[in-house]
This record gives structure tokens, sequence and C-alpha cells, in this order.
């Protein structure tokens, strides 16, 4: 190893080791094909493949029910590909191996697919799994002979696994090439409803009578996305990204500003040339970024895992509502002021601040597991209490208040039934909540988070108050869902118990968490791709038919994400250096950049934003 | 921790008031309850209760709230004693335990039906079917636990505290909405129990009658009571055990002494898992329902469960299940009701929520105390 360290360039000209076709860890492949199988009868038997069939992707081809199945093998054969590059260690040529091992971990799945078709003969096990049906076992006959499906599918298999491994043999441009390609007709396919709603006339252009893509407009979108990617397209986007990672001082504040103004007009744009679908679709996501910025701040900055957030958008929603609706319950004395939209509003910031101080107080001292479940506790109490017959004179209990109204600026009303409205008043307090994160991080205060995040004795031997900042976290974080619930309130225009479920905690944490964990960029990602594509806890997103299989799909992703990418997609520099400080030390060691004689990671140096992005 | 000496900050003044208001609180309702039992029509009472006087608990309610208490509280204590151990070896809340418990009360339902199917659930071959179910219910249970330990805790060990934490919320939501895809989301009803365990029963000395309770709450006590010694046999007692105490000290020099670690630390999911299963069985047995979500509530408050008595600690969970499950059952007519509140039942879960804020606030470490690992201390 110190040989390394001593000739750092030696390292990447290691010459590429060649093997036989079938020089490859079998055991660890046949491993891989019976996970393969295992995922591909847990499909079946969720019954993805025969819930989505009826959308179709590409008609009269491929339905979103196939593809349910048909990527697993492709995603499995790629990954059986991946192998660990280490600094100094010689890599192996690609070639025939590869391909022989993907379309073998193809095979074995493909196998386990024939053994589902053989047991849905013999047996009916209807009773205990409810997706064990005749239309299941047609699905996977491809509405032809048991035979023919039971050959079908390994060979099918083998070959996806066998292409998926195979983008590890293609050169890196065609590989880009090739994915893009897939994307693309993939995106055009499934975001099909999307599409039409801004673009009405590709209607019938592209798109078959009865739904998807016909084969002919696959092929020609497929055709031009490979030439663009191929030649050109990609290359101006990857060239722009670089020259704006390369620049610096001015050049990059004008650039970071035009970027903003750009993204900020076409926000303005696109909800005036779009349907309702789209707006609404906009509408939500805002009321769930709104949420997600501030678990952002309270998770994110501060580190400090609350699972009771729903309480802040819970109390946000109940206290608007209460203030603006003649049917709030009868118990309120008559003194008690119905407020217009704006002036209930700022009551509700301060009941959601008072009620974060109220929380925070007791749980601020504990430590963060326990943390964790009592503020779920509380996020529980707060809709049990909203629930019970005991102050159901105040909140209605199960009925909830009804005929919240619209929320009235004089030129404009923002209701429901508008969602364009909606949308521009979300984009209005997303502007200041990213305004004030962003702002907060670089206070004295985030960095005081932050500091806490990373080592909460070291912080607090720094002379920081550690309580009052973690407080302070809690409160940020509590107006900020406030703004949320009340503009959820007006939106929805009633305010039930059943819309603050433990799950919608779960939802935002799952956003924060695969956007990136303490980067505004990373949850506004995760917002648009989350709750757009898979939609919120009762929100439908743009993929409609995965309502039920959304949380599944959120659990799943929860749990990949931790396991592969705890930065998230879009990380924060110095969150990702804190969780893989070995290999990011490694790294720098490798470099000659950190002296070996002192562990001090200090030397490594704060290098510029998004450097490791 | 603050050091003793500090200056006195805000927030602990307001902790304080917190402290005295809900011990206040109990001590009024446990007063008010004492005294509505004597006179109904008392003053306090009355006006508690704008007027009308207040409900008097018999003594056979009052019997049958400890019971089901009790019998409730045997099966929060079985599922804590997994959070408990897990806790003590790795050092982080196993948010997924709760659907291992639900697992358990799924295929218990599913053998059960197969079996009434079969006309085996009831009469004589009852008894050797309910013991086929509870050991299916444990493997089942006994896998799910071992396997979730491989797929999504064993690549982070060694991470930040909170990083599994999540994880497991993310394996708990994937299991539970597994089981509703796969099974359906309905409410799936056990068959009906043979009338000699269904029905129930008098214990009591000659003329005296003690209790009376159901032949099933018998049995749930019954079956924690056993798996409870068997546990502590197991750990305390046989050599496995004590290299899952080892483990839990110090994992470092624990492998040094040449014990298997990562062997230990899946024994350790297994055991808990086990004893999820038999909790999840019992449940079917005692309330005859399920349905995927099952696991998510019980879960939470098994931890709670061993949080009140001393997270790490056995018999403390065991002791913690017992007094959650009492207190749950118990508090909304005894101390609720008493105070004026309308509707207490609906506050059950409530009362077990702030219960566990209560012993955090007042005694961290729960009642027996907290063995904790290396880690912790530090």
């Amino acid at each position: 190893m110190t040989a390394i360290a001593s000739n750092p360039d030696v390292t990447p000209e290691l010459e590429h080791v060649k093997k036989g076709a079938f020089d490859f860890d079998i055991k660890a492949a046949t491993k891989s094909g019976h996970i393969l199988g295992l995922a591909l009868i847990f499909v079946c038997l969720a019954g993805m493949p025969v819930g989505l069939n009826d959308r179709m992707l590409i008609t009269p081809v491929l339905s979103l029910g196939y593809l349910s199945l048909l990527w697993l093998p492709l995603l499995l054969g790629w990954l059986s590909g991946n192998e660990k590059v280490l600094e100094g260690m010689a890599t192996t040529k690609r070639g025939g191996r590869d391909i022989v091992r993907g379309a073998l971990i193809g095979l074995i799945g493909g196998l386990g697919l024939s053994l589902l078709i053989m047991l849905l003969d013999w047996f009916d096990l209807r009773d205990p799994l409810v997706n064990w049906s005749p239309q299941l076992a047609e699905l996977l006959h491809f509405d032809r002979s048991y035979a023919f499906g039971w050959f079908a599918w390994p060979i099918l298999c083998a070959t996806l696994g066998a292409l998926g491994a195979g983008l590890h043999v293609v050169g890196p441009k065609l590989r880009k090439a090739l994915v893009s390609t897939l994307l693309t007709v993939l995106t055009f396919a499934v975001f099909e409803t999307f599409i039409v709603d801004i673009f009405d006339f590709l209607d019938d252009l592209i798109y078959d009578k009865q739904g998807g893509l016909t084969v002919i407009s696959a092929i020609i979108i497929a055709a031009v996305s490979f030439a663009l990617s191929l030649f050109g397209g990609g290359r101006a986007i990857s060239g722009a990204r670089a020259s704006y990672r390369a620049a610096t001082g001015s050049a990059k504040t004008t650039q970071t500003a035009t970027l903003i103004f750009v993204s900020a007009l076409a926000l303005i744009i696109i909800p005036m040339v779009t349907g309702k679908i789209t707006q609404e679709l906009l509408a939500n996501i805002g009321i769930f970024l709104l949420l997600a910025l501030g678990l952002n701040i309270v998770v994110g900055l501060a580190g400090i895992l609350d699972l009771g957030y729903v309480a802040f958008f819970a109390v946000g929603g109940y206290t608007t509502a209460v203030l603006t609706s003649p049917n709030r319950g009868p118990a309120w004395p008559e003194w008690f002021p119905t407020l217009p939209w704006w002036g209930a509003l700022i009551v509700t910031v301060i009941v959601c601040a008072l009620v974060g101080l109220f929380i925070g107080a007791p749980v601020i001292r504990m430590r963060g597991d326990y943390l964790a479940i009592v503020t779920l506790g509380f996020g529980e109490i707060i809709r049990i209490l909203f629930l019970s017959d005991w102050l159901g004179g105040y909140f209605n209990a199960a009925q909830g208040i009804t005929n919240v109204p619209a929320a009235d600026f004089g030129f404009a009303q923002v209701k429901g039934t508008d969602p364009r409205s909606v949308f521009y008043l979300v984009l209005v307090f997303a502007a200041i909540s990213i305004y004030v994160s962003w702002r907060l991080e670089r206070s004295r205060l985030g960095r005081s988070w932050m500091a806490i995040r990373e080592d909460e004795s070291v912080a607090e031997a720094m002379g920081i108050n550690t309580v009052n900042m973690k407080l302070m976290a809690f409160v940020v974080g509590a107006v900020l869902a406030s703004f949320s619930g009340a503009i959820f309130a007006a939106k929805v225009g009633s305010i039930f118990p059943t819309s603050f479920l433990i799950l919608v905690s779960v939802i935002i944490l799952v956003v924060v968490i695969v956007g990136g964990m303490g980067n505004i960029l990373g949850v506004i990602v995760g917002a648009a791709v989350l709750i757009g594509v898979l939609g919120g806890p009762k929100q439908p997103g743009l993929l409609a038919e995965f309502s039920e299989y959304k949380l599944l799909i959120y659990g799943a992703l929860l749990v990949v994400m931790m396991l592969q990418r705890p930065e998230g997609l879009v990380p924060n520099v110095r969150r990702s250096r804190e969780l893989h400080q070995d290999e990011f030390l490694q790294d720098a060691w490798l470099k000659g950049e950190v002296d070996t004689d002192d562990d001090d990671p200090g030397v490594v140096g704060d290098g510029p934003e998004g450097a490791l992005a | 921790m603050r050091a003793k000496g500090a200056g006195r900050t805000n927030i602990d003044r307001f902790l304080t008031l917190l402290r005295v208001v809900l011990l206040g609180l109990i001590l009024v309702g446990v007063l008010a309850f004492i005294w509505q039992q004597i006179d109904p029509g008392n003053p306090f009472a009355k006006w508690t209760h704008e007027g009308e006087e207040a409900r008097r608990l018999s003594g056979a309610q009052f019997k049958g709230l400890v019971v089901s208490g009790l019998s409730q509280g045997a099966m929060y204590g079985l599922i804590a004693l997994g959070y408990s151990m897990v806790y003590g070896v790795l050092g982080f809340i196993n948010f997924a335990h709760g659907e291992v418990f639900m697992v358990g009360a799924f295929t218990g339902f599913i053998m059960a039906n197969k079996f009434d199917e079969a006309g085996w659930w009831d009469g004589a071959i009852f008894i050797p079917a309910v013991i086929i179910t509870v050991v299916v219910c444990t493997l089942v249970a006994t896998l799910t636990a071992v396997i979730t330990e491989r797929v999504a805790y064993r690549p982070l060990r060694g991470s930040p505290r909170l990083i599994p934490l999540i994880t497991s919320i993310g394996v708990s939501f994937f299991i539970q909405n597994a089981v509703i895809l796969l099974f359906g989301p309905g409410a799936k009803s056990y068959p009906r129990n043979p009338d000699w365990l269904q029905d129930q029963r008098t214990l009591g000395i000659g003329n005296f009658e003690i209790v009376t309770l159901k032949g099933t709450q018998i049995l749930v006590i019954l079956v924690a009571a056993i798996s409870m010694f068997g546990l502590w046999w197991f750990v305390e007692r046989t050599k496995t055990g004590k290299a899952m105490r080892a483990v839990a000290e110090d994992k470092e020099i624990a492998s040094l002494m040449g014990i298997n670690v990562n062997k230990t630390i899946v024994t350790t999911f297994a055991v808990g898992g086990a004893m999820a299963g038999i909790a999840g069985i019992l449940w079917g047995l005692l309330f005859r329902s399920v349905i995927a979500t099952t696991g998510f509530l019980p879960g939470i408050k098994a931890f709670t469960a061993a949080v009140v008595g001393g997270v790490g600690n056995l018999g403390g969970a065991m002791v913690g299940g017992i007094s959650l499950g009492s207190a749950e059952s118990l508090a909304p007519l005894t101390l609720l009701e008493p105070l004026g509140i309308s509707g207490v039942t609906q506050l059950k879960d409530a009362v077990a929520f702030v219960l566990l804020i209560l012993v955090l606030l007042i005694k961290p470490t729960g009642l027996f105390g907290e063995r904790l690992s290396s880690d912790d201390r530090a």
C-alpha cells in the first residue's frame, strides 16, 4: 500500500486483464439469478403485471404490465457487470464474459417465472394470495399456450440480462446514447397524459387512439434521440454544465442568476399553457415541496429526525380552517373571530411556532432515536386529539371542518377548483421558503445546525448553545409547515383528520432523503420526481396507475437509497463527506493530499460547492 | 445531559412545569376516581360532568379492565423483547419489528383458515393444530427478521445511528405494503375458536370468585410467561446467550474472545423475531382479526414498553409491556373519565404515547435502568 501512495501516478495505467467467457464467479451469478427469479415472482403475485396491463406504452407491443417485469432482468444484468474498481488494481477487460454472466442470471430468473407458470397451473392458491388468478397465467403465457410461456420467459429474460450486461461492453459513448434513447421512449410513453395536456396536437400525431405510442412513432422517437445523443445534443448539455461548474466569481453569480430567472419564468408560464391535470399536479408538488423544505431544515441541516412532522402540517391546516370557516364546530365562543385567509395565515404561523416550541422543548435533550419515536408519538397524539369526540366541539371529530373559503386577495381568489391560482400562491411561498432556507444555511444559525449535525458534543464545546439552536430548527421547520397547512386548507376546502396520518411524515422524509438531505436543490428535485411521478399520500401523480403500488415503492426507495446512496440524488457536499468519511479520506490519501502521519481530515480543504456532485 | 450546577434555563423551567402538571393531573385523576367510587354524586364529579353524576365502575368491570390490560400487555412485552435485544446489541431501533409481529399474525390467519377448512380448528384436534400453527408462525416471523437483517441492516453496520433507523422505517413500509398487495387490503378474520377456549371462566378459591376471564386471555398470559422464561433461560444460561450478552457489551472485544459477532447478531434477530411471531399468533387468537397495518401501532407501543422497562433489559421489557398494557386499558376510565373527558376510549393510543413522554421526562433510563453498549456510554 505504501508503494502505491508514494507513486500515485502509476495507478491508472495498469493494463486490462483478459478472462475467458466462463471465467466468472458462477456461484454469485446463480445467487443473483435466484434473487431475480424471486423478484419476478413477487412482482407477479403483487399484481403489478395484471393491474397495469391495460395501460399501453407502445401499442400493441408493450404494456406497462409487461414492463413491470421486463426491467428487472435488464437491471440485474447491468448490475452484475458492476465491478468495484480499486485504486491500483488491474481491471478485467469487458467482453463475452459479461454477456454470458448476464444471460445466465436472466435465464435463472426466467426459469423462476416458468416455475410460477407451472404452479399456477397445478394449484389454486387464490385463497390467501389475491393475485393468483387465471388472468396472471394468461398474461404469463402471452395469451398463447402454456408451453410457449414456459419457454419464452427464460429466453426473453436471458436476452434482456445479456443486453443489460452488454451495456458494459459497448463504449461509454454508445452506452450513454442507448440508455438515453430507452429513457426518452419510455418518458414519452409513460407520461402520455402529461405531454398531451401540454401539447394537444401530439395526441393524434404520435399516440394511438387506445393510448400508448404507435410502433412507428416509437421507432422515430428512438432514432431521433439516438442520433441526437450520439452526435451533438447531449454534448451541448454536458458542455454547458461543465462551463457552469468551471465558472468562478462574478461569472458564476451571473450564470446562477440567469438560471434562476429562466426557471422562475418557466414556472410562471407553464401553468398558463397547460391543462388542469398539470396545474393540479404542480400545486400538489408545491405543497409537498413546502413541507419538504421545512423538514429539510430539521433533518437535513440540524440532523434531528422528526417523524411527527405532519403534526405541524395538521396544526397549520386546522388553525386556518378554524379561523376562516363558518363550520368550525359549535364550541368556539361567540367573540371568536372569522378572518380572511391572509389574516388567518399570520395567526397560523404564530400558533405553529408555539406548537413547535411546545413539542420541541421536551424532546430536544433526548438521544436521536428516542427523539424520532417521541416526535412520532406527538404526531399521533395531535391527530388523535383532532379526531376525538372530546375536542369534537371544536374540530368536529371525524366529520372534519368543511366549507373553508377560498383565499381572497382582492385581485385573485385561490381555491381548489382553480389549481392554477393555488400553484401561483404555492410558488410565492416556495420562493420565500427557498430564500429563507438558502440564507439560513449560510448564516451563523445554519452553521451551528450543521456543526450539531456533525457532532453535538464538539459543537457544544465550541460554544454553541445546542439546545436553543435545535429548538430554533424545530420552530423554523414548524413555520414552513404552517404555510403548507394554510394553503392546503384553502385548496382542499375541508380539513379531515385522515389527511394527517404518519404516512405523510414518512413520505416527506422519503422526499428529503431521496432528493438529498441538506440540499435545497435536492429537495426540489426530490419533490418534483417523487410527488410528481408517484404522487403524494392521497394525491395522484403522473403515474396514476401506480397509486396501489406507490407506498411499496416509497418503502423500497427509502431502503435502496439508504443502502446505496444515503446522501441522495443531489447531495450536499458536506453531508456526503460525513457519510463517506472513510472513502473520502482514503481517496485523498491516495492522491497524496493528506499527510498520512497524522490522521487530520482538515488538510483536505473545502472544495468548491458541487465538487462531489 | 446538562451537568449539575449549570444555570437553569427557561427550558428546564418549562420541563419542570410539564412534569409537575402531568403528575398533578394523574394525581387529581386518581383522587377524583376514588372519590367517584365512594360517592358518584360528589361535587367534583358534578362539576367535571356538567351537573350529572359520574358513572361508578363496578368491581367486575374493573377486574375486566385489569385482565384485558394484562393480556394485551403480555403481548406488548413479547414484542418489546425483540426491540430490547436488538437495541442492546446493535444500538438502533428496529422500526420494522412491528411488521415481523404482523407477519406472524398473518401467517397464523392463513394456517388457521386452512385448518378450519379441513375441520381441524375444533374439538380435540384443535390442540395439535394450534401447536403446528404456532411453530409455523414462529418460523416465518423468525425468517422475516433474519432476512431483513441480512438485506437491510448488515450492510449498514457501523454507519451513523440514524441511518439504520431510517432504513428500518423503509423496511416497515415495504413489508406492510407487500402484505397488502399479496393478500389484499381487507381485515382478515380468524376462524371461531372452540367454545372451551372462547368461554368466560371464573377463577376462584371455593366460592370466592377472584376474577372472570376468557380462556384465550389465560392462554395468552400463560404462553407469554412460558416464552419469557424460555428466553431468560436462553440468554442467561446457554453459551449462545452468553455470546449475545458479550456482543451487547462490546462487539470488538467479543470478537477477540472468539465470538462470531455476525452469527450472534443473526441469532438475536432470530430470537426477537420468534418472540414477535408468538405474540402475533396470540394476538390473532385473542382479537380474531388481522390487517396489514396491525403491526404498526403495537410495534411502536412495544417500543414504548421497552423504554418504560429500560431498553436492553429483558425483564424490564416484560414489566414495561404489562405496565403499558394496564395503563392503556385502565387510564381512560380511571383517570380521564373522572376528569370529565368524554369519548375516552378513543384516547387509548394517546395514553400510550403520553406514558412514553412521561417516562422519558421523569426517568429516561426506564424503570430498571438501561444497559448500554460501549458506543452509547462514550
